[in-house]
């Protein structure tokens, strides 16, 4: 039976293209009449193509999409009771304003003294009294915009639905725009659908917000929720600043991550590996001394409403939002209440590690220079003869501004009693026998902790070497604000 | 010696001189004149006296009308479909239609009259619906290219708006696709129709005998009528300049020189 209380339902939606390409996957949403709902997503996350399929301009491969209760994933669009607001307005260049509101109007054959009535009162909720006899051409951004909601909200619409439609505008039109339209959705207590990269926009706005990466749901919440507990690292990532570090439980409610140990509110197993999520204001300065963890302040910005502090804490970065400003170069201690650290069990047990570059651009891990070729993983990079560092479009890298990441399976990384030849050394921290291996974390000297698979067994707290083959690394680089 | 930019356009200032504004002088005065040189309007009420070259005329507007008008109801489906499909080919589709283009053509004409000779049997029969095919065979690509072009640049989220709207495919067609590609139209029609008034090459060589513009103006200098020849010359600039005119309002500045660029 049919949920009254939910205007549309999409059920086990999947959208395959002609060419294979896998837009949207198994996606499952309810949404209550009158909501704000918001798909939030990188472009080419598939939140487009959903509202593709709502609209009717798109079908969808698998599932059903139920208004009231009823299939309509095959009805044409022009027999649905859902208005689009289009990313690049769309309105029709031959008309002028009056024309393209009554557009809808007039498909449906309404009387020509409705149609001006309904027309009028469209164009006053959108401030543009007396714009009808205007033409699209002399109209500003923001002035389009606002015809295009006005064109959809005439025809009363159940849904509307809208596909960034702020993204061409520019900042301080968009912030007015979005108050706007958060208080015309109040007004008209119409279900609207909202589709948005912009984090901040899709906080402001929504009741829930969908978050998708790849075609597949990440998380469907409210926004506080969203924020506060995102439920795996890519949400954590994607919605608002925050620091993101791979741990491990060393206790049912304490973890280590970033080179120290904290408290946590989340409750898993000793030995667990997690993925630490902390955003920027939840880090308290203190002196060394009293912190969980120190490092040196390498950069600070005035934002305005604070500072963003960023401190070198061993191979890990943390970044600061406080009203309190630091020094640069200065030493500080760095403590993290518990409910300020947001625990998730880690999808996969990848190790990441920083890697440094030396002078002759060569990569270097804890002192040992590592055998590969820069220019592998900067596609198109080269040296000039002066020994600088170019990427593809022939402009110069600073090395100070490169972050390089390489990834390790932990399958890959080999335990020696033989200290000489590994890259680095540490102390078995944690030892989980897992049906046909161990695992096992391994804390280095340099404070950052390492996950091993190994058939044998070695001791709690034995002091081991790790090989780490190059070949088996999988290195990122992103670059950094400094 | 200070080199400016307006010394580069002497050379074509001079041809222009040459061999547009000079001839078109000539072309006034012996319109305007008589044998002996004398100030006549004489040539102008003939043309329009004359029950020849006014059957001429309308022969010619038949034809180039005719033309026109099976160009547009091939081109315009054709260009459509290449437009809005989704082929991943489509450079390749283009070459399809303009090839016949590249070869010359006379040879053309010529395949095409062997051809229909082979139909009819004999080209007497059906000079009228020769001298169309053959036009419109000359000039299709020419009404495929620039329709193609605007309705290619037609913003895909127009009709989606226009269905999301309310509008049945047919009616979103209608309403929002056919009134924005009308620039393409026009610059097709315009390339269609005034050479098809003129070109009896295509004429002769299918073995059609009536005169049409170009021929009428031919025959006369053909039989030393300077005079009168000029002045149908000018009568037909004259038309052109009108039809030029009239459609230089419907596509406006939105249509400037898309299709002539490509040509």
């Amino acid at each position: 039976m049919a949920n009254n209380e939910n205007i549309i339902e999409l059920k086990h939606i999947t959208k395959r293209f002609e060419d294979g390409f896998v837009a949207v996957s198994d996606f499952n949403l309810e949404v209550k009449r009158g909501e704000f709902v918001t798909f939030l997503g990188p472009s080419g996350c598939g939140k487009t193509t959903t509202l593709r399929m709502i609209a009717g301009f798109d079908t969808p491969t698998e599932g059903e999409i139920l208004l009231n209760g009823e299939d309509i994933s095959q009805l044409a669009p022009h027999m649905r009771p859902i208005n689009t607001v289009f990313q690049r307005y769309a309105l029709f260049p031959h008309m002028n304003i009056y024309e393209n509101i009554a557009f809808g109007l007039k498909q449906k054959k309404t009387p020509k003294d409705i149609i001006t009535k309904k027309v009028k009162k469209v164009l006053e909720l959108v401030d543009l009294e007396g714009f009808e006899k205007r033409s699209v051409a002399t109209l500003s951004g923001g002035q389009q915009q606002r015809v295009a909601i006005a064109r959809a909200l005439v025809n009363e619409p159940e849904i509307l639905l809208l596909d960034e439609p702020l993204g061409a505008l520019d900042l301080k039109m968009r912030k007015e725009m979005q108050l706007e339209l958060k208080n015309m959705h109040k007004e008209l207590g119409i279900t609207f659908i909202y589709v948005t990269h912009d984090q901040e926009e899709a906080l402001t706005m929504s009741d829930k917000i969908v978050v998708m990466n790849a075609g597949e749901i990440q998380q469907i919440g409210t926004p506080e929720g969203i924020y506060n507990e995102p439920e795996n690292a890519f949400v954590a990532d994607f919605i608002g600043d925050s620091n993101i570090f791979n741990g491990i439980m060393t206790g049912p409610m304490k973890a280590r991550f970033a080179g120290g140990e904290f408290e946590t509110v989340d409750r898993f197993p000793k030995g667990t590996q997690i993925t630490a999520v902390v955003r920027p204001e939840d880090v308290i300065m203190t002196s060394p001394e009293e912190g969980i963890i120190k490092g040196q302040v390498v950069d600070v910005i005035f934002k305005g409403m604070h500072y963003e502090i960023t401190v070198e804490s061993g191979r890990y970065e943390m970044v600061i939002q406080s009203t309190r400003s630091a020094v640069v170069g200065e030493t500080i201690g760095m403590v993290v209440e518990p409910d300020g650290i947001h625990v998730i069990k880690a999808e996969d047990e990848t190790n990441y590690f920083n890697v440094d570059m030396n002078k002759d651009h060569r990569l270097e891990f804890n002192g040992t220079v590592l055998d590969t070729s820069l220019t592998k993983i900067i596609k198109g990079s080269r040296r000039d003869e002066e020994g600088h560092l170019l990427d593809g479009n022939g402009e110069i890298i600073d090395p100070d501004k490169l972050r390089i990441v390489a990834a390790i399976s932990p399958d890959d990384i080999q335990m020696t009693d033989d200290v000489e030849e590994s890259i680095i050394e540490g102390e078995i921290t944690s030892l989980i026998y897992e049906g046909d291996h161990y695992s096992y974390v391994v804390s280095t000297e340099i404070g950052q902790d390492f996950i091993v698979h190994d058939e044998y067994l070695w001791n709690m707290e034995d002091w081991v070497g790790l090989i780490i083959p190059v070949d088996k690394m999988k290195f990122t680089f992103r670059n950094i604000k400094k | 010696m200070k080199f400016s930019r307006k010394a580069l356009g002497i050379p074509y200032a001079i041809f222009l001189v040459l061999f547009v504004a000079a001839p078109l002088l000539v072309l006034i005065y012996f319109a305007f004149t008589n044998s002996n040189g004398e100030f006549t309007v004489s040539n102008l009420l003939g043309f329009f006296t004359d029950p020849n070259t006014l059957g001429t005329l309308c022969y010619s507007f038949a034809i180039a009308f005719v033309t026109t008008v099976v160009c547009l109801l091939l081109a315009y489906p054709t260009a459509y479909f290449l437009a809005t499909s989704g082929l991943s080919n489509k450079g390749a589709m283009i070459m399809i239609f303009i090839m016949p283009m590249w070869i010359n053509f006379s040879l053309r004409i010529t395949a095409l009259k062997e051809i229909l000779s082979i139909i009819e049997g004999n080209l007497a029969f059906y000079p009228f619906l020769n001298s169309v095919i053959g036009m419109v065979y000359d000039f299709l690509p020419f009404m495929i290219l620039p329709i193609y072009n605007t309705v290619s640049k037609l913003d895909p989220s127009l009709t989606e708006a226009a269905r999301d709207l309310g509008a049945t495919e047919w009616n979103a067609f209608l309403k929002v696709t056919l009134p924005l590609s009308i620039p393409g139209i026009v610059s097709g029609v315009s390339m269609v129709f005034l050479p098809s008034m003129t070109n009896y090459v295509v004429l002769d060589m299918l073995y059609n005998s009536t005169y049409i513009m170009g021929s009428l103006i031919g025959s006369y200098f053909s039989a030393y009528n300077w005079h009168g020849g000029s002045m149908i010359a000018l009568i037909l600039l004259g038309i052109i300049c009108l039809f030029t005119l009239a459609t230089d309002d419907l596509t406006e500045e939105e249509n400037a020189g898309r299709g002539g660029a490509l040509l």
